[in-house]
């Protein structure tokens, strides 16, 4: 039994590090000897806790409060109070946006309440630089059984009985991609984990990587066991360090600790794991560039047939999986098949990791059964729009995917739903808009961003991502036409059903669903060249309202070009020629008599 | 360390590092538990809390009582009866105990705790109604 | 293997496993198009980069459309090639493509070559509805073989599998990201500071006019109107059995004394033939070989083994840049080109009691390469270039249009003597094979003082890759080893570099697949390797219609030793038709 009475976790992700959650790691350590209670608590970096728009996060164990948005100078209090006189710091406790009442545990919060962490399930529990911390929890349990107690094929047999699929995007099948790896037939194979997370706004695999990394090194073992490989390596973005170097140093200790290295667990089976570094090109994300590129080749995809599973790196059969799906593998080979099948819907089984951003209030990294409602994930979860503003859309999928709306929100989510909607899983983005966004500018914003990224390998992305974004960047400035509108369509229509990879056949996604959901919106820019969320500039104008204007001169003083007239007391105009539609009037005048439309 | 070579060693290793968590593998699911809330304010601390919250770790480890949970909490209002203890069964109203000690809190352990009978120095609870 | 039954367009096929779509279309004689794609299989190149995107279908059962060059068949599959999807796609796919390409076509090099244009046409485009107008834009780079202006580069990437795969050179990869992706050199450096060996193979294959050859006609036109000079003209082997084909003549169709005629109209002083130089080369590099060969016959073990053939310009520049440890191992003769620049500016300037200066050697080669190496310093005297302007085939068809000459109304004329007289020997260097046959006729009745009854070493032809025979000169096997096309001198040279294990002792090779008959400055062959075959069955007819077919039995090459350079490798043809590599560090 250990000496502590008490743990102090502190959430070390990427997130709250840059909080300086690492100073509240040293200030509570600082205070705790100053009481001499050193020996009595243990101060823990943990990995994500998901609650990101609340971070830094520290937790008390084992009364399981929950302290959001510590701040370094915090930590005497907590130590001094709580932990010394067993108060809780009431300032830094939770409150409920509806009640405005603290909570103290973590569990009672709506954000946590509808989660289930089945890939998630050590971060912000472990210290992800603790090997024992993983080991208690059952960790490398499920290498040791499968390398003990089964053959190759029952792995990949219970692997398709879960009814996994990959979390990167696709939702292809696991265990079919397994037995594909397994039966083709060579001297060498791989696995290969993808860590080249590209979604803007996606950081479910970093997350996984900072808060637990033990968790990927089983499962590439366990694959590697599977298919019959005796070397994996983790395509990881340079962009990631503090992944990099969890991930090593679990790698390091599972080598000392016997779980990779020649002979596992006194088994024939041997596995190593060498990790590559990708530049963070978003094609890279996908398995045949990802290969190339880490071959030193010119990261870009090539035509499947053959898959990487007949003949991926150096021409080896070689299984890709990414991070969020190795993370399911331990678990599910733990508690069986069953158990997971029974969680989530039918045919996409278990759970899904979201990355909640954008206008909603609680941003952050939350895992949910599959089949949990949009509504469920923006509201509950979420905790709603931010400043009460009205809910608009939602962006799942990243770039690839699409914008679905209110009528949507009561679909249970899961890979073949949001496809049916016109919009896809991703890697688990959610972008979350309200009634100040402009529809064609978030399309535009997406396009902009496969336009940057494409490899530009094929013709449809090469050069259709570019017409794509030069048409919405028409229509966002007040030079659309109707026939623009056609174009966009046609163009959609066209790079989708063409283009050589997965980037490209769903770049157009972010404009057709924006296109069908929110066509009025389009017409609007292009036919009466009005944007109705007032976001694009371009197509805005103020004007002064001669009965509200008190004539007090202030418009006429902050604005930047002297577009403002008026004599003192009387009410002023704005010259439209000369206005750059920069907004300081309208901010500033105390009448509020400055419309903008 | 020397390498893991058997999936049995592992079980071993399993069984020796699982304390390590046991405090947070509690908080998780602490609403399951038995939990002893020791009373750590200024008087309490002067009573000897400390002290009792330690016996009652150590018991608890001693006798692999996997379901109890020793949390701390603040001045319950009975400086007269320090060092006071609130234990919480789940299902059971909280009780409080006063002029807790080593001997005390066997007995808390073995009647109240593990057989559900009531002992002396139970302090009537009041301070439910001050919450509300 | 197995069969495979499918579909296309209602019509059954059965195809063996693995046929692709568009393969399998072709046996119903349903053409369907394509742009990046390019099978020469002869040669191994293969660009299956599916990256055009042209020739999608659709296949039942599959949500989007497939790309024929690039999918395999399947059992029972049901594919569709015209149906009205498929025709907006590939329309839609090709308006992208001319949204991003240059309106140029006038004045483009590859203005009616160009296989954009052709598929332009074909699809029946008439407008660029795809309102954005921005295009991309880069640098244009010229070396003295190629001119690279990627404004118009498709990103086909036929030049970087021919240069990467195929020649393993490794100067051209794709760059950049996006619509600003290209494929360049490293660094986007000039190609002339590449590992580039200026082969031309990438202009051979770009279907449009990103790659071209460095057009000297105009040079030309205006060395021919000044008085001042006298202007020579050489005309390589392989120029004679291909230019025909811009005539619309059949492939192989030998336009020799039409092209002579041709020439001597354009108002060239002197019609030669660079097969004179290609007899001379071989006096001096049998007797290289036997030299190297009797040394080591008498236990030399430090002789350089086995003698790499020095003909191939683009050879040369890969040896130099890739096997810089080699480099002691290629004969040191110059090549036709240089050696006859070399003479026709010494021995035969001062016959005419001309300066140097005053004479213009202009060289008529079916290579890019060719243009490089005139311009390379060791070929020059006192800044006077042995050859001045070296023309492509493809530029000499241009030349005769401009001039409104008809080269089907054309009389078959001769060569000008002496540079002009040659042996069969001479022609076949136009081919895979050839220098090293014309070597081993003369090498074996100088070995062996014994006349050559068979003249015509068949084991050394044919179009494989790497080619290995052995060829018995009294009791001495010569073991000869042949190459064309880069990536196939690697093989032979890594095999060199691990001790030679087939201990060969001589090695012919051209960088060209097909030698210099398929060189970067041909006819375009647009995929038809056929082409190529013919073009070798045609010099081989033309050795076999020469009286002389040694090329130490050539009367004119005979009275140049006598009067002029003494012997071969002595002291003047040593100065004269010799030289040295050096080991080049590019990137």
């Amino acid at each position: 039994m250990s000496k502590y009475k008490m743990h102090v976790l502190v959430c070390g992700g990427t997130g709250c590090i840059s909080s300086e959650s690492e100073k509240i790691v040293k200030n509570i350590q600082e205070c705790l000897i100053q009481h001499k209670l050193e020996e009595e608590v243990q101060v823990v970096q943990t990995g994500c806790f998901g609650f990101c728009e609340k971070g830094p996060i520290v937790k008390v164990l084992p009364d399981n409060t929950f302290y959001v948005q510590v701040k370094p100078d915090d930590a005497i209090e907590i130590v001094e109070e709580h932990i010394v006189k067993g108060r809780k710091v009431d300032r830094l406790l939770y409150k409920d946006p509806g009640s405005k009442k603290a909570i103290e545990d973590s569990k009672h919060m709506d954000f946590y309440k509808k989660q289930m962490r089945i890939a998630l399930r050590n971060c912000g529990f472990v210290n992800p630089n603790n090997i024992e911390e993983y080991i208690a929890r059952n960790g490398y349990y499920a290498l040791g059984k499968v390398l003990t107690e089964m053959t190759p094929e029952q792995v990949i047999d219970e692997i398709k009985k879960s009814g996994l699929r990959g979390r990167g995007g696709g939702g292809f099948p696991t265990g079919l991609k397994w037995e594909f790896s397994r039966k083709s037939k060579s001297d060498k194979k791989y696995v290969v984990c993808n860590a080249d997370e590209g979604d803007p706004g996606a950081f479910m695999d970093r997350s996984i990587l900072e808060g637990d990394p033990h968790s990927i090194v089983e499962a590439m073992a366990i694959c590697g066991y599977a298919i019959g490989a005796d070397e994996g390596k983790v395509y990881i973005r340079a962009e990631y360090p503090l992944a990099i170097q969890r991930l090593q140093k679990a790698m390091n200790d599972a080598e000392e600790y016997g779980f990779l290295g020649d002979h596992i667990l006194g088994t024939d089976f041997s596995f190593h794991i060498e990790i590559r570094y990708g530049a963070g090109a978003f094609v890279c994300g996908e398995e045949t560039a990802l290969i190339h590129s880490m071959e030193g080749e010119r990261g870009e995809p090539t035509i499947k047939p053959p898959f990487p599973s007949e003949s991926g790196f150096w021409g080896k059969p070689t299984n890709v999986n990414n991070v969020e799906t190795f993370a399911n593998i331990p678990i599910i080979l733990l508690k069986g098949a069953d158990w997971f099948r029974k969680i989530g819907t039918k045919k996409s089984p278990g759970t899904k990791v979201f990355a909640l951003a954008g206008k909603i209030n609680n941003v952050g990294l939350i895992e949910v059964p599959m089949g949990t409602t949009l509504r469920e994930v923006i509201f509950d979860i979420g905790g709603g729009i931010k400043d009460g503003k009205k809910f608009k859309a939602v962006q799942t999928g990243g770039p690839s995917g699409g914008c679905l709306t209110e009528k949507d929100l009561d679909t249970p989510i899961d890979f073949d739903t949001l496809v049916e909607k016109g919009s896809m899983m991703g890697s688990g983005g959610m972008i979350v808009m309200d009634e100040d966004d402009c529809m064609p500018s978030v399309a535009k914003f997406y396009l902009e961003f496969t336009e940057e990224e494409s490899c530009g390998k094929c013709t449809p992305c090469r050069i259709g991502t570019k017409r794509l974004s030069e048409l919405l960047k028409k229509i966002t400035s007040g030079q659309g036409t109707e026939a623009h509108l056609q174009e966009l369509r046609r163009l959609s229509v066209v790079i989708k059903e063409t283009a050589l990879c997965g980037l490209g056949q769903t770049a157009p996604n972010p404009v057709l669903s924006t296109l069908n959901n929110f066509e009025e919106e389009y017409i609007a820019h292009v036919k009466d060249h009005q944007c109705p969320a007032g976001q694009c500039t371009a197509l805005l104008q103020y004007k002064i309202d001669p009965e509200t204007c008190v004539g007090c001169t202030v418009c006429a003083r902050v604005c930047p070009v002297n577009a403002i007239t008026g004599e003192r007391k009387k009410p002023h105009s704005i010259d439209q020629k000369i206005c750059i539609k920069c907004g300081s009037c309208y901010d500033r005048c105390p009448t509020h008599a400055i419309e903008k439309r | 360390m020397s390498k893991i070579k058997s999936f049995e060693e592992l079980k071993q290793l399993r069984k020796k590092v699982l304390t390590h968590m046991d405090i947070r593998e509690k908080g998780d699911h602490i609403e399951e538990l038995v939990e002893v809330r020791v009373a750590m304010a200024t008087c309490g601390i002067a009573a000897g809390a400390r002290e009792v919250m330690n016996i009652f770790v150590n018991k608890i480890a001693d006798q692999g009582l996997n379901n109890i949970v020793v949390t701390q909490t603040d001045c319950m209002g009975y400086c007269y009866a320090e060092p006071t203890v609130e234990v919480r069964v789940p299902g059971k109203e909280p009780v409080v105990f006063g002029k807790v000690d080593e001997e005390k809190i066997q007995k808390i352990i073995d009647q109240y705790i593990k057989k559900g009978e009531l002992l002396d120095g139970v302090i009537p609870m009041t301070h439910k109604e001050m919450e509300d | 293997m197995s069969d495979v039954k499918l579909t296309i367009d209602g019509k059954t096929i059965e195809v063996p496993k693995g046929t692709t779509i568009l393969e399998a279309a072709k046996k119903l004689g349903l053409f369907i198009p394509t742009l990046c794609h390019l099978d020469l299989h002869d040669i191994k190149m293969v660009n299956q980069t599916a990256s055009c995107r042209i020739c999608v279908v659709e296949v039942e059962g599959v949500r989007r459309l497939m790309t024929a060059c690039s999918t395999p068949v399947s059992e029972g599959m049901v594919v569709r090639t015209n149906t009205m999807r498929v025709l907006n796609a590939r329309k839609t796919v090709m308006e992208l493509i001319l949204s991003d390409h240059p309106k140029d076509c006038l004045i483009c090099p590859k203005s009616g070559d160009c296989e954009l244009q052709d598929l332009a046409e074909t699809l029946g485009i008439r407008e660029i509805s795809i309102t954005g107008k921005s295009q991309s834009v880069y640098k244009k780079d010229f070396s003295p073989s190629i001119i690279r202006d990627m404004n118009k580069c498709i990103m086909c990437r036929r030049c970087e599998t021919m240069c990467n795969d195929v020649q393993t050179v490794g100067a051209l990869s794709g760059i950049n990201r996006g619509f600003d992706a290209v494929v360049s050199t490293a660094f986007e450096s000039p190609l002339v500071d590449t590992v580039c060996t200026h082969c031309g193979q990438c202009v051979a294959v770009c279907p449009v006019g990103a790659l071209s050859e460095q057009d000297n006609v105009w040079t030309v036109v205006e060395a021919l109107a000044d008085p001042e000079k006298i202007v020579v003209v050489q005309t390589a082997p392989a120029v004679r059995v291909a230019l025909g084909e811009e005539f619309g003549y059949e492939p192989g169709t030998i336009v020799t004394g039409k092209m002579v005629s041709a020439l001597r109209q354009l108002g060239f002083n002197y019609v030669f033939d660079t097969d004179f130089a290609a007899d001379l080369t071989i006096m001096e590099e049998a007797t290289e070989v036997l030299d190297r060969l009797k040394r080591y016959l008498a236990g030399d073990k430090e002789v350089p083994l086995p003698i790499l053939t020095s003909c191939c310009p683009a050879w040369v520049n890969f040896i130099e840049s890739q096997f810089p440890e080699l480099l002691d191992i290629p004969s040191s003769a110059k090549s036709p080109q240089q050696m006859f620049g070399s003479i026709a500016k010494s021995y035969y300037a001062e016959k005419l009691g001309i300066p140097r200066e005053k004479m213009i050697v202009v060289s008529v080669m079916p290579c890019l390469a060719k243009k490089y190496e005139a311009s390379r310093e060791e070929f020059q005297v006192d800044n006077n270039p042995d050859v001045d302007l070296t023309i492509s085939t493809r530029e000499l068809a241009h030349l005769i249009k401009q001039a409104n000459l008809n080269l089907h109304e054309l009389e078959e004329e001769k060569f000008d003597q002496p540079l002009g007289e040659s042996t069969g020997a001479g022609v076949i260097f136009g081919t895979t094979g050839g220098v090293i046959e014309a070597a081993t006729r003369t090498a074996y009745e100088w070995l062996t003082g014994k006349e050559l009854k068979n003249i015509d070493f068949e084991q050394l032809r044919g179009m494989d890759g790497v080619r290995v025979a052995t060829v018995p000169i009294d009791d001495f096997k010569l073991n000869i080893g042949i190459a064309h096309g880069l990536g196939n001198a690697r093989i032979l040279l890594e095999e060199i570099k691990a001790g030679n294990p087939r201990n060969l002792h001589v090695i012919e090779i051209m960088a060209c697949p097909g030698g210099c008959i398929g060189g970067g400055g041909q006819p375009y062959h647009h995929g038809n390797i056929e082409i190529l075959k013919k073009r070798s069955a045609a010099l081989y007819q033309e050795d076999r219609n020469k009286p002389i077919r040694k090329s130490h039995e050539n009367p004119a090459i005979q009275e140049l030793y006598k009067t002029y350079l003494g012997k071969p490798m002595g002291d003047k043809s040593s100065v004269l038709l010799h030289t040295t590599y050096t080991a080049k560090e590019k990137v």
